[in-house]
């Protein structure tokens, strides 16, 4: 189940990954919450992103796993300084992104590129496939001279593996895995370094999931691609992740290698999602210990005191209200992780 | 009407095209879509080349008040106006002047419509607030008495005034729309992806906003057409559109109406037919056109 | 909810000053351009210079603001604001406040109003209703067309045609053939004062053919869309006859945007008043500024108009609080 070249502690540190391409930290950024009925005054802000922090190396994945709601898309946009962070610090490749002009952001922004999650709205319906893949050429003229794009293009859909003589359709003429693969070759036309998946896979079926999997893994290889993967549930990014970033409502509470986070997770909130992730082994099926998390994920516009997980948590003191958790090393956890009590857990092999 | 063309050829060599290219083989197909066009070419060719149709000339040819309300003949298929003219010549003649205001102020309404509906739709902020409230305030004003006021004040009525009285009541509408239209595809994902390859808003707003979010202006422009036909029609009707010496359906059925009681319909018939066909044809045109673009109406 | 009514309630004061602004202005403009309307009133026989002052003076035109092309006349816009407040909207130029004449003249258009917005509404609903439910059969196809066609009439055209078509012919024929008094002068060609209601039914039906035709397209609409909810295939489901479906559940739904429409079209109802009330010489709001604009008396035509325009406006703003009480899925954002 575990692949070899996985099981080293810090990979990224080791087989390869010397540098860095994105560092991340103390990100934040706050949505404001407007009221009033002439005057629009701000009454309080949706911290969607709240101080995270994080690096990347070149050739490495990061996953990102967090519930709907939890700032993930956002943490996606500050990273590619789609959305400007409200402070903190983004670097990418040696440059910071917070406080750029929007003209310079431009520039630098090619370097990094998106895949978004819903197959049927990232792609314009009035443009072909050949329009939507030259598009980044058509930006970006020097990159592709126009008598080349043609070519490019057919070459791109070839390396995504889709037919490059359907170059003249248009998206709706597609299945949903083949929307997707259109919207990597886009990504992949100006060469960037890094590639952020926001929930590339999750609005395909289970079959198509791993075909697309496997394809962004491939492509790694090929172009030396660093990616940011989120997802919404810990089985989907196990496969392709080096790190597994966990995020609650805004902030990372854990974040380790594979064998760190699925067998040895000391953080509540990863043991209680791990512990809804359905398990290939079919002597454990059905005899596994759930973890069910009770209550509702509090709104992000006014999360609790303290430690943000102490209301669903079923390790919460008196102290989890007072202090927040830094994420940290700590005597029972070897990985970075915000809790005042964290110890490790085996939920996958746990039984009743 | 280029846009519709490259859609429509593009679709032909696939078996299914984008939605402008289904939009336009459902419409050609439309047996009412045809009739109406090829009724709206007619009136246009009566404006651009009247003297294909009638040999009298644009002032409507030689009047004799001998000749005043003479019934149809052959000499005068539709008879003659009270003032003894042509009154084939004057429906012919009749057509310039409302569709040129009907283009014109089509044009100007659906340009200025479009940038404002864009601009507040896109950027936001204050200026999204300040321009819906000045859309608000000519909203205010109701069509026929804003234009009545507007002209009557001016003191001059010819094309130009009345166009530009139209214009200035008549883009609020398209503001709306545009703005609402362009809200919901400024939040898609394929805005998001042009804007993360580098592309600056001049070309997101080309490219992906207005390609997605004008069909129905382009409806409500179609529709507009015959409504402004008709409104040219009506104030001059009311005497506050165009003056005398210009040959307009209004004036014709205003200085029919009373005869006609006095018992020579034709005075109105011929006159009314032709505005009734024109802005008939226009609207049609724009339903179908409804129907094709927004399935959902069906 | 209550937010909502406050805020559209607040956003209405700067829409109307703004209207009000809109209309004092164009009327400034067009004085600075043009001249002093009392001049071109008088035409070639004009009076002694004092008797003209004096006028200009009663209408308040005196004002040297009105000399400045392109200045905007504020204190002017604030007295005329004032005087609004207190039901002063000035005097016509035989000196009568136009309060008085628009009192006078408005039952008259009330009447012509009720008569064209009952007919409007029943005969559209009914049509539509009857299209909505046998979509695509004939009846839908035969009122889809002459909707369309309706639709496509101006409102001018209308009422020459049928007034020498019911006054000469139905309304002649009728008198002929001793019809009671009050049943030809349904169909005479202009107003009498002796049938108050009687003779404004005719004009009543034209001013209300237009906002039929698209009453009875809302209507089916709607109705085809409510037909195709879930909601009303449980309702169907449970066993309840499509005579029940429709009338209950489908038709009560499906008309509140057609109540709407009734509300807001109340612009479109002034303008075509005033054609109608000008072609059978209705002497309502409508044949006022009818009868102004012929006799060219600019600041009778903005009074009306802005008293027509503000009862416009708060007939939209009584229509958008309407619609958040009736129906609970609008947004307030
Ligand atoms: N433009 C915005 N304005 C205000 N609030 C926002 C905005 N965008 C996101 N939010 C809020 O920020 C929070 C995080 O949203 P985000 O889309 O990043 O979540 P997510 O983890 O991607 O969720 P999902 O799994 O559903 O995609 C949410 O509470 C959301 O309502
Ligand atoms: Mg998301």
């Amino acid at each position: 189940m575990t692949e070899p070249a996985h099981a080293t502690p810090d990979r990224a540190a080791s087989a390869g990954h010397g540098e860095m391409v994105v560092s991340v930290r103390d990100a934040v950024k706050h949505f404001p919450i407007t009221q009033g009925i002439v005057f629009q005054k701000t009454i309080g802000h949706v911290r969607a992103v709240d101080g995270v922090s994080f690096d990347l190396h070149r050739g490495e994945t990061l996953g990102v796993v967090g519930e709907s709601g939890c700032g993930k898309s956002t943490l996606s946009r500050v990273i590619m300084g789609l959305i400007p962070a409200s402070s903190g610090s983004v670097n990418l490749l040696g440059d910071e992104l917070v406080g750029m002009r929007e003209r310079d952001l431009r520039k630098v922004r090619r370097n990094v590129q998106i895949i978004f999650q819903d197959p049927y709205a990232s792609l314009d319906p009035r443009m072909t496939v050949g329009g939507i893949v030259g598009e980044p050429f058509r930006i970006h003229p020097d990159f592709a001279p126009r008598g080349d794009r043609r070519g490019k293009v057919q070459e791109l859909l070839e390396v995504v593996g889709l037919n490059p003589e359907h170059i003249n359709r248009y998206p709706h003429q597609f299945s949903g895995g083949q929307r997707q693969r259109i919207g990597i070759a886009r990504a992949l036309a100006l060469r960037p370094q890094i590639i952020v998946c926001d929930e590339p896979v999750s609005a395909l079926d289970v079959s198509v999931q791993a075909q697309v999997v496997n394809l962004l893994e491939r492509l790694q290889e090929e172009f030396d691609l660093s990616y940011i993967f989120v997802a919404h549930d810990l089985s989907v990014v196990r496969h392709i992740s080096d790190r597994i970033a966990v995020m609650y409502l805004g902030k990372i509470v854990e974040i380790g290698d594979e064998t760190q986070i699925y067998e040895h997770p000391t953080h509540p909130y990863t043991q209680a999602l791990l512990s809804a992730v359905p398990v290939p082994d079919p002597a454990l099926r059905g005899r596994r210990e759930q973890i069910v998390l009770t209550g509702d994920v509090p709104s992000p516009a006014n999360p609790p005191s303290g430690c943000r997980f102490r209301t669903r948590c079923f390790k919460a003191q008196d102290i989890c209200a007072e202090k927040e958790p830094a994420l940290v090393s700590r005597d029972g956890s070897v990985q970075p992780s915000a809790c005042h009590f964290a110890k490790e857990l085996d939920v996958i092999h746990a039984t009743r | 009407m280029s846009e519709l063309a490259t859609a429509a050829t593009a679709g032909h060599t696939e078996r299914s095209g984008s939605l402008w290219a289904d939009a336009w083989r459902e419409l050609y197909r439309n047996p009412v879509f045809v009739v109406a066009s090829v009724v709206v070419l007619i009136v246009m060719s009566w404006a651009v080349f009247p003297t294909l149709w009638t040999s009298t000339g644009t002032d409507g040819g030689t009047c004799e008040l001998v000749d005043s309300r003479l019934g149809p003949s052959s000499e005068h298929i539709f008879g003659t106006t009270f003032q003894g003219c042509d009154m084939y010549s004057h429906v012919i003649n009749g057509a310039r002047p409302s569709i040129i205001i009907a283009v014109l102020v089509t044009l100007a309404t659906t340009l200025i419509g479009v940038a404002l509906g864009v601009i507040a739709g896109f950027y936001g902020g204050w200026l999204d607030t300040v321009l819906s409230r000045i859309t608000d305030v000519f909203l205010g004003l109701p069509f026929l008495l804003g234009a009545l006021v507007f002209l009557a004040l001016l003191g001059e009525q010819n094309i130009w005034t009345v166009s530009a009285v139209l214009v200035v009541l008549s883009w609020p509408p398209i503001t709306r729309i545009m703005r609402g239209s362009v809200i919901q595809v400024k939040a898609l994902d394929y805005v998001e992806a042009a804007r993360a390859l580098g592309a600056s808003n001049m070309s997101i707003i080309f490219r992906h906003i207005l390609p997605n979010s004008i069909a129905p202006v382009i409806v409500l422009a179609t529709l507009y057409l015959g409504g402004f036909v008709s409104a040219e029609a009506t104030l001059t009707f009311l005497g506050v559109g165009l003056q005398i010496p210009e040959i307009s359906w209004g004036i014709t059925v205003a200085q029919g109406q009373d005869y006609a009681i006095a018992g020579y319909p034709h005075l109105l018939i011929f006159p009314c037919a032709a505005l009734i066909i024109t802005v008939l044809a226009f609207i049609v045109m724009g339903d179908a056109m409804r129907d094709a673009l927004d399935p959902r109406g069906r | 909810m209550g937010r909502y009514v406050l805020r559209r309630l607040l956003q209405f004061i700067p829409v109307l000053l703004g209207t009000m602004f809109l209309l004092h202005y164009l009327q400034t403009v067009s004085i600075q351009i043009n001249g002093n309307p009392i001049t071109a009133l008088f035409g070639d026989r004009q009076p002694p210079p004092q008797t003209l002052a004096a006028i200009t003076t009663a209408f308040g035109l005196d004002d040297p603001c009105l000399q400045q092309t392109g200045n905007p006349c504020l204190g002017m816009f604030l007295d005329r604001m004032s005087g609004y407040t207190q039901g002063d909207f000035g005097v016509d130029f035989n000196r009568q406040p136009i309060t008085r004449l628009i009192a006078d003249a408005a039952p008259v258009t009330v009447r012509l109003t009720i008569i064209a917005v009952l007919f409007e509404s029943l005969v559209g609903i009914l049509a539509g209703v009857v299209a909505g439910i046998r979509k695509n059969g004939f009846a839908d196809n035969f009122i889809r067309l002459s909707t369309t066609l309706v639709i496509s009439v101006p409102v001018f055209v209308l009422g020459v045609l049928v007034q020498i078509g019911s006054g000469l012919y139905v309304g002649v024929w009728l008198r002929d053939n001793g019809a009671p008094e009050w049943l030809s002068a349904a169909f005479s060609v202009t107003y009498q004062t002796d049938h108050p209601w009687a003779s404004l039914l005719v004009p009543g039906v034209v001013l209300g053919a237009f906002s039929l035709g698209f009453i009875a397209r809302l209507t089916r609409t709607s109705l085809i869309e409510t037909l195709r909810a879930d909601y009303v295939r449980t309702a169907r489901a449970k066993g309840l006859s499509r005579r029940r479906v429709v009338g209950i559940h489908a038709l009560r739904n499906s008309l509140i945007p057609v109540v709407t429409y009734i509300g807001i079209d109340l612009g479109a109802l002034m303008g075509g008043a005033l054609v109608t009330e000008g072609i059978f010489n209705i002497p309502g709001v409508g044949g006022l500024v009818f009868g102004s604009v012929a006799a060219g008396e600019t600041p009778v035509i903005i009074a009306v108009v802005t008293m027509l325009t503000l009862v416009f406006l708060l007939a939209s703003l009584l229509v958008d609080v309407l619609y958040a009480v009736l129906d609970p899925r609008i947004r307030y954002e």
